[in-house]
């Protein structure tokens, strides 16, 4: 109950300079994109904990140099924590607009150490204590909680866990869009014949889709083809996201492989380094590409869990547990790290082996939730039942 | 093409069972009794309804096969498969790939001082091109591989060995882009898999423990005392063997790491220098290496009970362990029943399928067979959805049987698009085998744009680029099922799909997008 009561408060809390409240379930312009980094990102090398003796002991070939001791050294956010010098251009201006704050200890207390089994539990996001149902994934429930407002969709080759449920959520990957071969003529046909089946939703949806996509980009496809450079990667799909959620999808998903670096990793230069300027650079081109929308939309940059604090015999990191989740937006409270914390030092390792999980991630996302679409106790509690939300006041 | 094909089309009402309707009858093909019960598959329609689950799809030859033996026989020369030969050009095509002229430890010697020569060129220029040409011979090595997967796959008339192939390339998945793993995927799939698909268990799961595929996708060759990488241990139980709630813990995994230590493979063929108290230990079988040098020899403590520190045999006494394990059975038992009738198996029926697994030391093709014979196997023919791989290989049986493809490469290019290419899931999870992974809206808009691919006819699978244009190359879909019998498989919205078809391509395109062809 006293949850509930506090919960009430925030969302009656009159303008407690909260942009989202503006925003709240009615309108639908509130936007959310989840980028789920599979493979379980070595957060420790992206926000370094530069304040630690014991980082530099643990990762004695891929620890990234203090700030000011080198020219690819960290750089320093606070006296505990500096940021990864591959995203100095891209992230590290929206960091300092306070418009990007990270969460480290972040993470779920699954604790198996598998990349699907967390992914899973991740995406679910159902209590611990039962059985899990497939078929409800924690953004579909957001999705339904929100009703008629939400508008989702997943920007990957197959439907996400997280996207499954009661909610029929379309995807459609953009790292390639063509022009359909299909015409309309036989769409309709193609249609018709799944009218009476069970797949009947998922045909319709899928042609919808489609068009809409399509005519979405048909501006930048124009452009593409009287510019000489183009965006590729990572970049190139964040920058379509962006042109899609600028317009009708307000509730997206993307997800970003490429992260189990049991090897040769590298440190401020290097395979990770490589990845993290990607991801950093796609991100920032989102919010540019968001415009005005940006001030309204929320990015949640999440992982499965991080790796071992200890660098392994191969100059890579093994399966970890707690990570450092990442919270972007134009009109978020950033510039700042948030949620609870402790010393990074031998005694404060979980199992000495990794970062324990002092911020669950289900809390902190209900809380960011709450104040993001101004949901209801009952609201949020069928996002995440039977959750404490932990409020970061991130919005 | 369409001779024999159009004597068979009779048979073909089984082709799209799921809305079938008493209209499709066949009266030949007395059932015989191996299921030692009620007879079954006594019907064309019921046959075929079999021939599509158990094989990669309805083809005329098959049709032909499984009504000259019965369907009980038929499920027994799938399961036991004698060697059978494939249509010579189709022979032809593999015989002259290089992966089936070169050993792996030769490939790799040879792939390997390539790459060192590049490394040696100093001009940046030369260098990239080196480098280039370098990864392209890798990747034409892994799709000389993937080819000759898909031409066995149309072609082979043991098509449960086919399936099996995939099955378990998948269960012990690997992922051809990392490093080199493009240059072994072919011997991967030839000599540790397929021969070892309807086999033992235990047998299968010592060959993918000792290749090189394996070892480098998990990282295992750089596990080595002192320097432990669990990646390899932990997926050996959680998704080869015991399964995530197989009963293990992480303490588990870091012994099993250590077990592991020192298995892996060389790239050149020179012996290391090993402590001379421990040489007879060292070994070495093709690439294989197991270098005693690497090897923590202090005894471990795995699942309860000590392995005591010796080498190599450390591995097989834990893979015994691992196989045998009753978890096991449970877990693969399941997996077949997913793969094999429905997304979520009857519980009862996983137990019987892991009980003969169990009692028969992971036979295979007997744990399959108890499958293969239960009424909820039956019951659930024409309920699997297909996913891209069924989906592209049905269409291909059924429209190129006769007519040997030349280039397989579009077809590679199909799976790619649907997210399903071979040897490309990055995870060791593989593929997923369920429904809801394949039927996204997404999913079926890039499916519709497949069919309307196959349906035009592509010359290129011909071999000939230059005709993929020409209307003469449209596979004759149409003309089969118009002899009336298909027509009454298929629900009548289907029909009125059919009838709106203003060109023989288009009729391909709507029949290849039916809800009916979209199962097995």
């Amino acid at each position: 109950m006293k949850r509930r009561d506090l919960l009430k408060l925030i969302a009656l809390s009159p303008g407690a300079a909260i942009p989202f409240q503006l925003y709240a379930a009615g309108t639908g312009t509130t936007r959310l994109l989840v980028v789920f980094l599979r493979g379980g990102y070595d957060a420790a090398n992206f926000l370094v904990p530069v304040g630690s003796s014991f980082y530099y002991e643990a990762r004695p070939n891929i620890a990234i140099p203090k700030p000011g001791t080198a020219a690819n050294a960290a750089i320093a956010l606070d006296g505990d924590w500096g940021l990864h010098p591959a995203v100095r251009a891209s992230l590290l201006p929206l960091y300092q607009k306070q418009q990007l704050a990270f969460v480290p200890y972040a993470g779920t207390d699954h604790l198996s150490r598998s990349h699907f089994e967390t992914q899973d539990t991740i995406e679910l996001g159902q209590p611990h204590d039962r059985r899990r149902a497939y078929n409800s994934g924690f953004l579909n429930r957001l999705a339904a909680a929100l009703a008629g407002s939400s508008n989702a969709i997943a920007f990957t080759d197959r439907v996400p866990l997280a996207f499954r449920g009661e909610v029929a959520v379309p995807n459609m990957a953009l790292r390639q869009v063509r022009k359909p071969a299909i015409d309309a003529a036989q769409t309709a046909v193609i249609a018709d014949m799944y009218r009476h089946t069970s797949l009947g939703p998922a045909v319709v949806d899928g042609f919808e889709v489609r068009d809409g996509i399509l005519r979405e980009m048909s501006a930048e496809m124009e452009a593409a083809s009287r510019n000489a450079i183009s965006p590729a990667g990572f970049e190139l799909e964040a920058r379509r996201i962006a042109t899609l959620m600028r317009g009708r999808f307000n509730i997206g998903f993307v997800d970003v492989g490429g992260w189990d670096t049991h090897v040769q990793q590298g440190g401020a230069e290097g395979y990770l380094a490589n990845r993290l300027e990607q991801l950093g650079r796609g991100l920032a081109a989102f919010a540019a590409d968001m415009g005005e929308a940006w001030n309204d939309t929320v990015v949640v940059v999440v992982s499965e869990f991080g790796r071992t604090f200890r660098e392994n015999g191969n100059r890579g990191t093994d399966h970890g547990h707690g990570s450092v989740y990442w919270i972007a937006g134009g009109g978020i409270r950033g510039g700042r790290i948030a949620g609870e914390q402790v010393p990074v030092q031998r005694e404060t390792l979980h199992q000495n082996r990794d970062y324990p999980v002092l911020n669950e991630y289900r809390a902190v996302l209900a809380g960011l939730f709450a104040r993001m679409y101004g949901l209801s106790p009952a609201q949020l509690e069928r996002v995440f039942a039977g959750v404490e939300s932990r409020e970061l006041q991130l919005v | 093409m369409l001779g024999a094909f159009t004597r068979d089309i009779r048979l073909l009402c089984g082709v799209a069972v799921l809305a079938l309707t008493a209209g499709c009858q066949y009266p030949g093909g007395a059932p015989s009794s191996g299921a030692g019960a009620e007879p079954r598959f006594t019907t064309a329609e019921s046959r075929l309804a079999l021939l599509d689950r158990i094989t990669w799809g309805v083809s005329a030859s098959s049709a032909h096969a499984i009504e000259a033996s019965g369907a009980e026989r038929y499920i027994e020369q799938q399961l036991r498969p004698i060697p059978a030969a494939l249509p010579p050009p189709v022979q032809a095509q593999i015989d002259g790939m290089t992966i089936s002229q070169r050993s792996l430890d030769e490939l790799l010697f040879e792939v390997e001082k390539r790459r060192r020569g590049v490394l040696a060129i100093q001009e940046p220029d030369d260098r990239r091109a080196a480098q280039r040409a370098y990864q392209q011979e890798l990747t034409r090595l892994g799709r000389e591989a993937a080819t000759r997967s898909v031409l066995r796959a149309v072609y082979s008339p043991n098509q449960l060995h086919e399936q099996m192939t995939w099955f378990w390339m998948n269960h012990f998945n690997v992922f051809q882009f990392k490093g080199n793993v493009r240059a072994m995927v072919g011997d991967y799939e030839e000599n540790a898999i397929r021969p070892h698909a309807l086999g033992r268990f235990r047998t299968l799961l010592g060959a993918t423990a000792r290749h090189p595929a394996m070892l480098r996708y998990l990282d295992n060759v750089q596990n080595a005392a002192n320097r432990i990488n669990e990646n390899y241990a932990r997926e050996l139980m959680e998704l080869h063997t015991l399964g995530a709630d197989g009963g293990y813990t992480q303490e588990d995994v870091q012994e099993l790491a250590r077990v592991l230590t020192g298995v892996g493979f060389v790239l050149t063929p020179n012996v290391p220098k090993v402590r001379p108290d421990r040489q007879a230990d060292y070994v070495r079988q093709g690439a294989f290496e197991f270098n005693p040098n690497r090897h923590d020899y202090g005894d471990k403590m795995f699942l309860g009970q000590i392995v005591k520190g010796a080498g190599l045999t450390e591995l097989d006494e834990v893979l015994d362990r691992l196989a045998r394990h009753p978890s096991t059975a449970r877990f693969i038992s399941r997996k077949l029943a997913v793969y094999f009738a429905s997304d979520d198996p009857p519980a009862e029926l996983v137990e019987r399928m892991a009980r003969t697994f169990e009692s028969s030391d992971g036979d295979i093709a007997a744990t399959l067979r108890v499958l293969l014979r239960s009424p909820e196997f039956a019951a659930s023919l024409g309920r699997k959805f297909k996913d891209p791989v069924h989906y592209v290989l049905s269409a291909l049986r059924f429209a190129y049987d006769e007519k040997p493809i030349a280039n397989a490469a579009l077809a590679l290019l199909w799976l790619n698009r649907m997210g399903q290419g071979l040897y490309g899931r990055e995870t060791p999870d593989g593929y997923p085998l369920t429904q809801a992974s394949w039927s996204s809206p997404g999913q079926m808009t890039a499916r519709f744009e497949i069919a309307r691919a196959i349906a035009a006819g592509q010359g290129a699978l011909l071999g000939d680029e230059a005709i993929s244009a020409k209307s003469t190359d449209v596979p004759q879909l149409s003309g089969s099922a118009h002899s009336g019998v298909v027509r009454k498989t298929l629900s009548p919205s289907t029909l009125t799909a059919l009838e709106q078809a203003r060109s023989a391509a288009e009729w391909n395109v709507y029949f290849l997008s039916s809800p009916e062809f979209m199962h097995r």
